[in-house]
């Protein structure tokens, strides 16, 4: 089991993060609401957005330094296909109002029915794309 | 507390929550898209790591929140926002379905793509763009069917 040891460690950290932005700011660490509101017209007392982000662009920059190798990997496909996939990405969790830390890990927590149907919705989607692209196309 | 202090420490809060959900994320495995899609390929050579980053995420945050939520009010906040819409509607099934198709095709969720943006890897920059502009459509979208006038 010792393969799942990192995993376990990473998914605590994603988890003390979620509980100290809600124990400090009584937010939800919901990665695409705040993606959201970094865009203008900025709303009231989103200031704390921008320290959040520039700690979760240096955090994976300590945690390859801690383990001595790189952990970020370049996205499969061409440009076209990246920049679809974005845009998917971008509206699907606009509309649906959270992505796979906002419903799948604060909303899960929180027990949210919405949070769940999203979870199980967009996981569903998620492995069947990937099951056309690698074993019907 | 003075508000130019106070708007300190929540800065510092931000920061912190950010470099653990970063940390978090490059631990766990999320940010190597490979991985992502490995765990989503159930009918091939399945990598079931995932489970431990989202089953350990929500054992700790299920913990963590009736912690939290026994006090009256965040330390740093006047009081706990959290989402006040409980219905299930066509908005959250039909987003859910797009944004899974998206992570599906390049093994990116919004917060591994921000998190992977330093390393300057090809086709990064192009799904952040992409996802940004993709919010952003559908604030507008929703501001401007917030200024329809509702039909009788």
């Amino acid at each position: 089991m010792s393969g799942f040891q990192l995993p376990l460690l990473g998914g605590a950290l994603i988890g003390l993060s979620a509980v100290l932005l809600m124990a400090t700011l009584g937010r939800i660490a919901g990665i695409s609401g705040i993606a959201a509101a970094l865009l203008p017209p900025w709303p009231e007392g989103a200031l704390w957005r921008w320290p959040f982000v520039a700690g979760l662009l240096i955090g994976p920059l300590l945690a390859a330094a801690v383990l001595g190798r790189p952990v970020v990997a370049a996205p499969p496909g061409n440009a076209w296909l990246l920049l679809a996939a974005g845009a998917l990405v971008g509206v699907g969790t606009g509309l649906s109002g959270g992505c796979t830390s906002g419903h799948g890990v604060c909303g899960m927590a929180r027990l949210s029915p919405r949070s769940i149907v999203a979870t199980a919705i967009f996981m569903a989607a998620a492995i069947a794309t990937v099951f056309v692209m690698r074993h019907v196309i | 507390m003075s508000s130019s202090a106070r708007g300190l420490w929540q800065a510092l809060a931000g920061l912190a929550a950010g470099l653990l959900f970063g940390g978090g994320l490059a631990f766990g495995g999320m940010t190597d898209p490979a991985v992502v899609q490995g765990f989503l390929d159930i009918a091939g050579d399945w990598n079931p790591s995932l489970i431990g980053v989202m089953g350990a995420a929500v054992v700790v945050s299920f913990i963590g929140y009736r912690l939290v939520r026994r006090g009256p009010r965040p330390w740093l906040a006047p009081a706990f926002h959290l989402p006040h819409e409980y219905n299930v509607d066509a908005a959250l099934l039909l987003g859910a379905a797009l944004f899974g198709a998206g992570w599906g095709l390049a093994g990116y969720c919004p917060g591994p793509a921000l998190a992977a943006l330093p390393a300057l890897l090809p086709g990064t920059a192009q799904f952040v763009l992409a996802m940004l502009a993709g919010l952003g459509l559908v604030r507008l979208w929703r501001a401007w069917r917030a200024d329809q006038p509702t039909r009788p």
